[in-house]
């Protein structure tokens, strides 16, 4: 269960967040839409704890995130796994690299092992003829298919996607779409999902919310949201949405 | 009022950011013990900053070396005391402008690259990704070349000391009718006869190299860490880590010589 509540926070001089509520219960798959510079990307990064809210309360299985040592903050991060935004993939290490990274950091994994995981999780994401590539010399749909990998590789309870089928092609991006609901079907994952895409919210998500002003403007389940009469509702999944 | 409000917010600023740099390299220096699961890395990136910075450090170490001799040999001359050229070229060399010269160059290549590097995966989330996944940077970018800057910029400076006292020979040849034996055997000289097994010029400079090498890494590190806002920002780190570099360079080179021949006696 992921819960925010009341959550403020100001960045670069301007209010990103201004009380924002919102709570994905265990299992559930939420799906968080909104204007560009809204504070997407920050919502995410305060479920994980990179970013601290100024007040309000960010909990995760009813622990509060911000008040997480070092140590309570790496044990809920092996949890979750979080795709960013474009991929983050550390530059210097190939794909294959890059996925292994949060398996050879901390688990105990033999070596043998560590590569069939990561081929396996790669095959997932259709990225197993790249397994080899670096990251400079590859399109951003494959950076981002990677930095899935990478999220996934830990078999993670907890999933944090950040426009996960950006400047993927239809074809991909219904694969990608694929994978999210088997990832919660099968693992029982709990899962907040950034993104623009219509498709992706009504095919991924259980609850679709609209951020707008900091907070959530609008919410509901997928087919009160795609019948809502909420301009921000009709804005983002009406039918001339995509 | 407004002045002392702005000189105490430009203070604490400055104060937050000596701060930040000093508590990295703490928790550098905590991770030391498990530096062995980095020593691929580290010697990649000793490797490549000694490489990159090679030729022009011996260039200007050439220079400098010229310099030194004719500044000193000018003034020797009027007294007829030219003999002592090798040495004191030498000694000077070794003990301030091999390590000084050696680090400002680093801290162009190798500092400036450093902040880009951390800069640009600041600012493209990838530290953030490295968080994450639970993978402090600071164990895994700091560390590395924090040491590899405690290595390169000694054994570099031991190179610049070498072709510094080269270039002066040669001037001391050519424009001072110093005779290149007489040079070189004044200077083998005030290198070699020592009670102890280096010459304190010799430690004293090798040890400023260390200094300035954890310095400009450390330093570099901080500024690309604390980058923000797109290529605007890295640019904007790696000005600040050249600049505060070189600031470190010449204060903790007056601060060692003082303490070695001033306070310690
Ligand atoms: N570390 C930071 N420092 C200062 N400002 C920041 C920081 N991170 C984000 N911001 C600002 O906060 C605002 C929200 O950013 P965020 O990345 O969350 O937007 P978003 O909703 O994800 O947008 P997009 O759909 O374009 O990804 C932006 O205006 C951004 O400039
Ligand atoms: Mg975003």
């Amino acid at each position: 269960m992921i819960e925010l509540q009341d959550v403020h926070k100001r960045l670069g001089g301007r209010q990103i967040l201004d009380g924002l509520t919102l709570s994905v219960p265990q299992g559930m798959t939420f799906v968080l839409m909104g204007p560009s510079g809204t504070g997407k990307s920050v919502t995410l990064k305060h479920i994980i704890g990179i970013l601290r809210p100024d007040s309000g309360s960010v909990q995760v299985d009813g622990q509060e995130v911000p008040r997480m040592d070092r140590a309570q903050l790496m044990a809920l991060r092996k949890r979750m796994g979080y795709l960013f935004q474009n991929g983050a993939l550390i530059n210097w290490l190939s794909v294959a690299a890059n996925v292994a990274l949060p398996l050879q950091e901390h688990s105990k994994l033999g070596k043998g092992e560590v590569d069939d995981r990561v081929h396996e999780v790669l095959r997932l994401v259709g990225m197993d003829h790249a397994a080899k590539q670096m990251p400079p010399d590859i399109s951003g749909g494959m950076k981002l298919r990677a930095g899935l990998a990478r999220a996934l590789v830990t078999n993670p309870e907890y999933v944090l996607y950040d426009e996960p089928n950006a400047g993927l092609d239809p074809i991909i991006s219904q694969q990608i779409h694929e994978l999210i609901v088997e990832v919660r079907d099968r693992l029982g994952v709990t899962s907040l999902i950034v993104t623009h895409s219509r498709a992706c919210a009504v095919h991924c998500g259980d609850r679709i919310g609209v951020l707008e002003h900091g907070r959530i403007a609008v919410q509901g389940t997928v087919a009160e949201m795609t019948h809502s009469d909420h301009p921000l509702a009709r804005a983002f999944l009406g039918g001339g949405a995509d | 009022m407004n002045l002392l409000a702005t000189i105490g917010a430009s203070l604490s600023a400055r104060v937050d950011r000596a701060g930040y740099v000093l508590n990295l390299l703490v928790r550098a220096v905590g991770y030391l013990p498990r530096l062995g699961r980095r020593w691929r890395f580290l010697l990649d990136t000793a490797f490549n900053a000694g490489v990159r910075s090679l030729p022009v450090t011996m260039v200007v170490a050439a220079f400098a070396g010229a310099i030194l001799a004719m500044q000193t040999g000018i003034e020797l001359r009027r007294f007829g005391d030219t003999a002592v050229l090798g040495t004191i070229t030498a000694l000077s060399m070794c003990r301030e402008m091999g390590p000084f010269i050696t680090a400002v160059i680093l801290a162009a290549t190798v500092g400036s690259s450093i902040a880009a590097e951390l800069g640009t995966m600041q600012v493209s989330d990838e530290i953030a990704a490295l968080e994450v996944m639970s993978v402090d940077p600071v164990d895994y970018l700091v560390l590395p070349r924090v040491v590899a800057m405690a290595i390169m910029c000694p054994t570099l400076t031991v190179l610049s000391n070498l072709v510094g006292i080269y270039g002066g020979s040669v001037i001391a040849e050519h424009n001072l009718g110093v005779s290149s034996s007489l040079y070189w055997l004044s200077a083998r000289e005030a290198l070699t006869s020592s009670a102890t097994l280096l010459p304190k010029e010799v430690y004293v400079g090798l040890l400023k190299a260390v200094v300035f090498g954890i310095a400009i890494a450390t330093v570099s590190c901080a500024a690309g860490l604390r980058a923000s806002g797109g290529a605007l920002g890295v640019g904007l780190a790696v000005q600040a880590a050249v600049r505060n570099s070189v600031i470190l360079i010449i204060v903790l080179g007056f601060i060692v010589t003082w303490f070695f021949y001033f306070l310690a006696g």
